[in-house]
């Protein structure tokens, strides 16, 4: 459809897609999360060098915990489905599970929970707002159920202040950016690709 | 075995300002074999697409009825098989045996009733492995054998194959073809092929229909009539019609070296053996050299080294004017020195439109805007893109983006340029088109390197041969 | 490479048993150490598990090799609780002017670094001695997971090899472009970015055209599908369960005795 007049192009007031998945929205959303996988892997590459300067400032390394976190804002963004994040995010965390993850089942758990993180943000928008507000909320979301997680389980017994809150503020504003911001980026970069076409979010492109 | 019937059949893929076909009127009786033809862009894949019950409301816009037995086809996809190109994105299964089960699974079939359906099918495409092999561990010819078996397994009454040899290597898609022959003279179902190598399909079909742009059929009948009759005008349409001429565009005397590979050797970790055993050859100006051999004997590897883009573990690859070898150069530099071509073109892409991506690689060269723009302007005109200047790369059909991907690789003026299988796939327009660039580019005095299967390609321009077996040189004569 | 490599053959007693009981007793073992915040719990729960391995049929060296980042985990969580402790426990141990490590604090992670040891060797256990497709056969036939979901899931997961792959051609075709990282961090994030970038729009592709041939294949259709595989549970799969509750009981109970035991 053409877009006339400019009311928040992604703000759309059309009822979220009914609820049936199309199999393309299952399919997309695991290939993602594959495909994530893959990403993943590859960015322990390009930080390889980082990690040890990293590890005396702990509560630094939130500052990279956004890329972790896309596929919790990314999917939802394209097929717009209630619990398109959820999926694709607990999926992303079984492929590294498998690729042999040495926090073995517990990245499930964190997959899971991270998933909801986003979710909430984009059910707070009951499914119909796929704007950037909502894209950065879910990034920040995501990112501090991840590190709520993390200092729960990983880190208990350190400091609040010195240790527990910078660590899930930096991973938040992390969350904002990169996995909000970055996905958004993401999406608009896409549309003109054409291969977001069968999906709502390509819905907003013009025609070609 | 089903008629099929087309009534003002329309469509538009969301997105398209265009109809992928318009006003299709069209009946195939039951037990027909069918072969369907039509230039890229006749609507082919959208028809056997809607036979196959896969364009639902989500996906575009549908005017007019497809019927299969008089029924909607969205009804009627237990019925319908349906094979398309790539066999990768065809198999769902880790294991050949379960790929096959899926399809019965999806239909209820009861357990006791799968695995002898299984077995069977698999027999019937001459599977030469068993039910647990992996599916990562074939060949693309055995996937897409597989792939068939999967097919045949729920007895498909309708039968529709979307150009199921053009991503094969030419020994993939002969065995794929035995397979067929075999299968079809078992069953008796409605067949319908969208192929372009006709030569290749002819004895397994009784009619031909021709698209004309839009999908309406311009013509209609027994093979031999409808070839007859309209041969250069298919030909012209990019139908491989048997028969029909082909280009020769030898190339004049080669002039001084360009590339020179020493002893190149490349073993990939964790491989048995080395993919590259030590293999020197020389490239010069003004020459196409052909680098052939089966699947597995280094062609690919041997393209990478000479493009610098690995590091080989012995030997080097050099060209005149640099002192270090080119795995060795830095990237803005390389690409000054040899160009590269990959098989999908989509890898290559790195902007938004046509122009930026024609312009990248003289600007990381570092080149003064007056002659990036003057070079730009020179490519898009010669490669005739220049309608597309502006359009995203990713949205080119296959041979625009094949001649985006080699401009895009020219831009910074290299003196070598690697192509790997530049034909693979292509319709015979394309194909025709690409001998001419690949011939034009030649006679400017670049040297050319096209790592390929395609004997007519090699010999529509009188190549030099290079061919490889098991990493090392088997020969190299003229072609 | 990117593959899912086993630790084992497929005629390992591990491999033979039920995905879902497997699941099952490593869920028990690692809520166990989650729960637990002394150091005996998660040492009892390690030694236990070092125990059952000869038995399982897991190879040392792929396990090894799987293990191989272990420490650096495992020794970070240790650091960063006892640096970051709330307060210094103990004996001090270690100053370095503003910064002390005191004896309680180092136990306290020493506690926590065990919790990552159990639920990596356990992670080990489980996914990497189960084949992806007995698993999805398990949670659809057992656990009665939505098998659109977990079928598709499957499928995708066979791409992984393929995209790994894929980011490989993608970054060297960007090398023929003239691109590459270097050590300029803010060049490197790009040309990560861009590699993405066309990974997912080929990832997306790809998905639509599985997405089409699934369905070609039925996979749409409303009727319940069968199943090619059964799964279910054995008298062993049942006794793997049973070992798993008692090892963690066990472990629990001895803490508990020499009072160790915390939450």
């Amino acid at each position: 459809m053409h877009l006339k007049g400019k009311p928040m192009p992604t703000d759309s007031t059309a009822p979220a897609a009914p609820g049936r998945w199309r199999t393309v929205d299952i399919l997309t959303c695991a290939v993602l999360a594959v495909a994530f996988g893959v990403v993943f892997w590859a960015w322990n590459f390009v930080w390889a060098g980082l990690d040890p300067v990293l590890a005396f400032l702990p509560p630094l390394k939130g500052i990279l915990y956004g890329v972790w976190l896309i596929p919790a804002v990314l999917a939802p963004l394209i097929v717009r489905r209630v619990g398109a994040g959820l999926l694709t995010e607990a999926l992303a965390a079984t492929v590294s599970a498998l690729l042999g993850s040495v926090w073995g089942v517990l990245v499930i758990y964190q997959g899971l929970l991270q998933g909801l993180g986003g979710e909430i943000a984009f059910a707070a928008g009951r499914y119909r707002r796929f704007g950037t507000a909502t894209a950065v909320a879910a990034g920040a979301l995501a990112c501090v159920a991840a590190t709520l997680f993390d200092v729960v389980v990983w880190y208990p017994d350190t400091a609040l202040w010195a240790f527990k809150i910078p660590y899930i503020a930096f991973a938040a504003l992390s969350g904002a950016i990169v996995a909000g911001l970055g996905s958004k980026a993401l999406v608009a970069a896409m549309l003109p690709t054409g291969v977001l076409d069968r999906f709502p979010a390509g819905r907003e492109r013009a025609r070609i | 075995m089903i008629p099929v019937e087309f009534r003002g059949y329309a469509w538009r893929h969301a997105g398209r300002r265009a109809q992928a076909v318009t006003g299709v009127d069209l009946r195939v009786e039951p037990g027909e074999r069918v072969l369907l033809l039509g230039p890229s862009g006749s609507g082919k894949s959208t028809l056997l697409a809607a036979l196959a019950g896969l364009l639902t409301e989500d996906a575009g816009d549908q005017d007019g009825e497809v019927l299969l037995d008089g029924k909607s086809a969205a009804d009627q996809r237990g019925r319908v098989g349906i094979l398309f190109q790539d066999p990768e994105t065809q198999l769902v299964m880790a294991r050949a045996g379960d790929d096959v089960a899926f399809g019965l699974e999806n239909q209820a079939v009861p357990r006791g009733e799968i695995w002898p359906r299984v077995h069977d099918a698999l027999r019937a495409v001459g599977f030469p492995y068993g039910p647990d092999r992996d599916t990562h561990a074939l060949s693309g010819g055995e996937q897409q054998r597989l792939a068939l078996a999967g097919v045949l397994a729920r007895r498909p009454e309708l039968i529709l194959l979307d150009e199921p040899t053009a991503n094969l290597d030419p020994e993939g898609a002969q065995g794929v073809r035995d397979a067929l022959r075999a299968a079809l003279a078992e069953t008796d179902a409605t067949l319908i092929v969208v192929e372009h190598r006709v030569a290749d399909i002819l004895d397994l079909v009784d009619r031909v229909i021709a698209l004309g742009p839009g999908g309406t059929p311009i013509a209609d009948g027994p093979a031999a009539r409808v070839l007859a009759d309209h041969g250069d005008a298919l030909a012209a349409q990019g139908v491989w019609v048997p028969g029909a001429p082909l280009p020769h565009r030898p190339g004049g005397t080669p002039g001084d070296t360009a590339l020179r590979g020493d002893g190149l050797a490349l073993t990939y970790p964790g491989a048995a053996r080395p993919a590259l055993d030590g293999v020197t050859f020389e490239l010069r100006q003004g020459e196409l050299l052909a680098v052939t051999g089966p699947n597995g004997s280094g062609k690919s590897t041997l393209a990478l080294l000479a493009g610098g883009l690995a590091k080989p573990d012995a030997g080097t690859a050099t060209v005149p004017g640099e002192r270090r070898p080119l795995h060795r150069l830095p990237a803005r530099r390389l690409a000054t020195r040899v160009g590269s071509v990959f098989q999908d073109p989509e890898h290559q892409f790195v902007t938004a439109t046509v122009r930026d991506e024609l312009a990248f690689g003289s600007k990381q060269a570092g080149w003064p805007k007056d002659r990036i723009d003057a070079r730009v302007a020179e490519l898009l005109d010669r490669l005739r893109l220049a309608p597309l200047a502006e359009a995203n790369p990713h949205t080119l059909s296959g041979g625009e983006a094949r001649r985006l991907s080699v401009a895009g690789a020219l831009a910074a003026a290299p003196g070598v340029l690697l192509l790997d299988e530049p034909t693979f796939g292509q319709d015979r327009r394309t194909w025709g088109e690409l001998v001419d660039l690949t011939a034009d580019i030649r006679d400017e005095g670049t040297a050319l390197l096209a790592v390929t299967h395609d004997r007519d390609f090699a010999a529509a321009l009188g190549a030099r041969e290079l061919a490889l077996e098991n990493g090392r040189t088997a020969g190299e004569v003229p072609c | 490479m990117l593959t899912f490599a086993p630790v084992c053959g497929p005629d390992a007693p591990i491999a033979r048993a039920n995905p879902v009981a497997k699941l099952a007793a490593v869920a028990l073992v690692t809520v166990v150490a989650l729960v637990a915040g002394d150091w005996l719990t998660p040492l009892l729960l390690l030694a236990a598990m070092l125990i059952v391995l000869p038995f399982t049929g897991i190879r040392a060296r792929p396990l090894a090799r799987r293990l191989r980042w272990l420490w650096l985990a495992a020794g970070t969580v240790v650091i960063v609780n006892a640096l970051f402790a709330a307060e210094q426990t103990g004996r001090i141990l270690l100053t370095l002017g503003p910064v002390a490590i005191g004896s309680g604090a180092l136990l306290d992670g020493v506690a926590i670094g065990l919790r990552v040891c159990v639920a990596a060797t356990a992670g080990v256990l489980v996914f990497a001695t189960t084949d992806p497709t007995d698993l999805a056969d398990a949670l659809t036939q057992q656990l009665k997971a939505p098998p659109r979901f977990t079928i598709g899931s499957l499928a995708a997961l066979r791409l992984l090899p393929l995209l790994g792959a894929e980011w490989n051609q993608i970054t060297t075709a960007r090398r023929a472009r003239g691109l590459e990282g270097g050590w300029n961090p803010v060049r490197r994030t790009r040309l990560f970015a861009s590699t993405m970038f066309a990974l997912l729009v080929g990832a997306i592709r790809r998905a639509g055209r599985l997405a089409a041939a699934m369905d070609a294949r039925g996979f749409d259709t409303e009727i319940p599908r069968t199943h090619a595989r059964e799964q279910r549970m054995r008298p062993g799969d049942w006794a793997v369960i049973a070992l798993a509750a008692g090892a963690a009981a066990a472990a629990v109970a001895v803490s508990v005795a020499a009072g160790t035991f915390t939450v």
